[in-house]
């Protein structure tokens, strides 16, 4: 089943897509099949591993299922400080 | 409190915010732009934040500090933006009523920040190349663009 997923990226991932934020539809059920997906089309030069992820403005386990309306952040690794 | 701030940050004005009769010791700590990272000198730093999770997981850092550490209360507060040498980039305060757990928080708390809170960091170098602080990959160009 097809969802709708807002998407923000940050630092590296924002400039490598182009882009703020985007309102995609996918068939991934999951966080990581979805970074997965977004990847292979916008070569992002992160894996996975080396990421987190948010869900509603909290982090999700990146086994985490996707549901309608979800707003989802790829998070690089950070550098604060 | 842990706050991302688009302004200059206001050293004093925070210190008098933690002002308290019960405490003995003030321990702060300022993270300044340096000139020079892994060999390069750098001209000019870009923070960004996702705020709303930064400041989030900001409070989490700032609890657990107080679970560790007998605190009375502590401060953190992390600049985004464009940053020049010299600018103060984070501020961390923290009041106790003795030094040793001052200390001890305020270094745990701009510890775990570094580590944890999503805040990235591109350095701007003096020969026009930029990089993305911790996002290299193996044979990039360090997540960043060559001069």
């Amino acid at each position: 089943m097809t969802k709708t997923i807002h998407v923000q990226y940050f630092a590296i991932l924002r400039e490598q897509r182009g882009l703020a934020q985007e309102k995609l539809t996918t068939a991934t059920a999951t966080a990581a099949e979805f970074y997965d997906e977004l990847r292979g089309r916008h070569g992002f030069t992160l894996e996975a591993g080396r990421l987190r992820v948010a869900v509603n403005d909290e982090f999700v386990p990146w086994g985490a299922p996707l549901r309608e309306g979800d707003r989802l952040v790829f998070i690089p690794p950070v550098a604060g400080g | 409190m842990f706050k991302i701030s688009d302004q200059p940050i206001d050293p004093a004005a925070l210190q008098h915010q933690l002002r308290d009769p019960r405490a003995g010791a003030c321990a702060t700590f300022e993270g300044w732009v340096r000139n020079r990272n892994d060999g390069q000198a750098v001209e000019a730093l870009d923070y960004e934040a996702y705020a709303p999770l930064a400041e989030k997981e900001g409070a989490r850092i700032l609890g657990e500090a107080r679970e560790k550490f007998s605190v009375l209360n502590a401060i953190c507060v992390h600049r985004i933006g464009s940053l020049q040498l010299g600018d103060l980039a984070v501020w961390v305060g923290v009041i106790a009523e003795h030094r040793g757990d001052a200390f001890g928080a305020c270094r745990y708390i701009i510890d775990e920040a570094k580590a944890r809170v999503p805040i990235w960091k591109k350095e701007h170098y003096a020969d026009g190349g930029t990089v993305w602080i911790n996002c290299a990959t193996r044979g990039s160009a360090a997540g960043g663009t060559p001069p």
